[in-house]
């Protein structure tokens, strides 16, 4: 069985080999042979890419952790008028966040939940602690313990920035994530 | 030399308080207002009175929006006595009533006698006198402005209620609880806190608010009484605390309380502090407020995705939906007579007041010049709605009638002013 898969591949690459070979001589007609070619140059720049990370695997990890600091560098989450889903955006530095504290059981953190100036004091509250709520959900179903975040929410008492545009509105629909401990 | 240095803290004492008090712009009367003239009352001590009573009266009744005052200067006399009234010359003037009067030293405080007359039909309508104390004068005033508006509008005044109201400073690192006349002057700091101070709510009995106050890092409801100061911290359980509200007799207070990110609402009776959860939803439930008759609590809730208002029964918990009208209705307050709600509705992006017949189901705006309108309040008279608005890049306080047309502002010479609360009648 792996063996046959062993020469359905080997095939294949080779099969691509050729094909790109005829494309390089330009004999092979327009249409399905050319897509042929495409996916046999692409397999072939991820091969490069794969030596070249063999190669330099210490500093790749090195970018890598540097990547997760720079990761752990954001903790401001921004939201939608009246939502409290995360944004995609979010999701990585959120991911990290996670991870950290599910590496550190001692770390603790609080997610401080923020509205804009728009709507009523009390609910702009509540939203606000949805907000958290959402980042401690998805912090929680990344790895980190119930025990490490609390929430609080302050509704639209603390803005980021102050002003009525929706720059500014925008900048204060947030989820601070605030560390107690490392 | 202690006497001095005492008088001198009492001088910056007032003068702090002047600076920091709200002053009324009326920006809208009433179509309909009313002429009336309130003549400078006697007055013939050789030093001149703390208080300009009759000053106060007239902006009370003018601030009200209900009447028109005649300038002093424009007055052709301005008689104290009865007998020195001439009508002809008040009808000229195009005037409806007179209100004149005389203020007399006594050996404790003053004594103020006044009267009410009728240009049109040439009578006296009313006569009255009232005493005080010297530091009561103002009370003096706006006790009479108060009898002036009932007699003449069939609705009782509310120039001697009080607000309170949060103030807070630019950078948001000082908040003040604050205590004042409805006019906005007198203003004393109640209550003040390097973090927020949110949701202030009178007791029936005006002997206490209660507030939210973030002091211990997360939000909390306090009571505090307002003879004494002394202050209690009555709700605090896991998570956020908030949105406190009375009931009309007193005896137990709705408020929020969300465990672990679900606000819901829950009522706690006062005298055995008992907790008894009302609503049960995933949605956001919060801004509690009382019926006029206690039966039943009105809410915001974004069950059906925006904030609405809704009706839940205390006995049977049973929820109804009370707003239709746009995609964001919240923070419902009822007038005294139970028959309308006020609350904040979003009508195509802006956030203003509006006011909802609970009868006909009629909804109204009833502002329209001020910006992100939020927090409103009704006086104890049903007849207007205090709350707060945006105006360039700071908060301030705007009033308007219940039925639309009539507008005032009040803005703070210092900071920003939020969340005000019009207190009841006082007894």
């Amino acid at each position: 069985m792996q063996t046959t898969a062993l020469y359905k591949t080997l095939g294949l690459a080779f099969g691509a080999m050729l094909i790109s070979a005829c494309a390089s001589k330009g004999d092979v007609s327009e249409g399905a042979g050319s897509t042929d070619a495409m996916t046999a140059t692409e397999q072939q720049a991820e091969t490069n890419a794969v030596n070249a990370a063999a190669v330099s695997g210490e500093a790749l990890q090195a970018e890598a952790a540097e990547a997760e600091a720079a990761l752990l560098e954001q903790t401001v989450f921004y939201f939608d008028f009246d939502q409290s889903t995360i944004q995609s955006e979010s999701k990585a530095a959120l991911m990290a966040h996670a991870a950290y504290l599910a590496a550190n059981g001692s770390a603790k953190v609080v997610l401080e939940g923020h509205a804009d100036e728009r709507g009523t004091v009390e609910y702009n509250l509540a939203l606000g602690e949805r907000r958290a709520m959402s980042v401690r959900r998805f912090l929680m179903a990344n790895g980190a313990q119930a025990g490490q975040l609390s929430v609080v929410s302050f509704g639209e008492e603390r803005p980021a920035v102050m002003g009525s545009t929706e720059a500014s509105y925008a900048k204060n629909r947030r989820v601070e994530v605030k560390y107690q401990s490392r | 030399m202690v006497k001095r240095s005492l008088m001198m803290l009492c001088c910056w004492l007032m003068a702090s308080i002047a600076q920091a008090e709200l002053v009324i712009e009326v920006t809208q009367g009433k179509q309909s207002a009313i002429p009336v003239a309130v003549v400078p009352f006697q007055w013939l001590g050789s030093q001149p009175l703390p208080e300009d009573i009759s000053g106060i009266i007239t902006n009370d009744l003018a601030s009200s929006g209900y009447f028109r005052t005649l300038p002093a200067a424009n007055m052709i006399t301005q008689p104290h006595e009865l007998k020195d009234v001439i009508y002809s010359d008040w009808s000229r003037l195009r005037q409806d009533f007179v209100v004149i009067g005389r203020v007399e030293l006594l050996p404790q405080g003053y004594a103020v006698e006044f009267h009410v007359l009728d240009v049109h039909q040439q009578i006296e309508i009313m006569r009255h006198r009232v005493k005080g104390s010297g530091g009561q004068l103002r009370d003096l005033a706006h006790y009479i402005s108060d009898y002036i508006f009932k007699k003449l509008t069939g609705v009782p005044g509310v120039f001697s209620t009080k607000l309170i109201y949060v103030t807070t400073n630019r950078e948001r690192t000082k908040f003040n609880l604050n205590y004042a006349d409805a006019d906005g002057a007198r203003e004393q700091l109640i209550f003040t806190s390097r973090q927020p101070i949110i949701s202030p709510a009178w007791s029936p009995d005006a002997k206490k608010v209660a507030y939210v106050s973030f002091e211990n890092g997360r939000s909390e409801i306090f009571f505090q009484e307002l003879a004494t100061g002394k202050r209690e911290k009555v709700v605090s359980f896991d998570g956020s605390n908030s949105a406190p509200a009375f009931s009309p007799d007193g005896t137990h207070l709705a408020f929020v309380l969300s465990k672990l990110g679900n606000p819901d609402i829950y009522v706690m009776d006062l005298a055995s502090r008992q907790v008894q959860r009302m609503t049960t939803h995933y949605g956001i439930d919060t801004e509690p407020q009382w019926s006029a008759d206690g039966r039943s609590i009105y809410f915001t809730s974004s069950r059906a995705g925006g904030p609405q208002v809704y009706k839940l029964d205390t006995n049977t918990k049973a929820v109804t939906r009370v707003t239709y009208e746009g995609d964001y209705n919240a923070r419902a307050r009822m007038t005294a007579d139970g028959r309308k709600l006020v609350y904040v509705h979003r009508n195509s992006d802006r956030f203003h007041i509006a006011s909802h017949d609970l009868e006909s189901g009629l909804v109204h705006i009833l502002t329209s010049e001020t910006e992100l309108d939020e927090s409103p309040s009704v006086a104890p008279n049903g007849s207007m709605v205090i709350y707060a608005a945006r105006e360039a890049d700071r908060s301030i306080l705007a009033a308007v009638s219940v039925d639309g047309e009539v507008k005032f502002r009040l803005p703070s010479r210092y900071g920003d002013v939020r969340e005000p609360a019009w207190s009841p009648l006082l007894k």
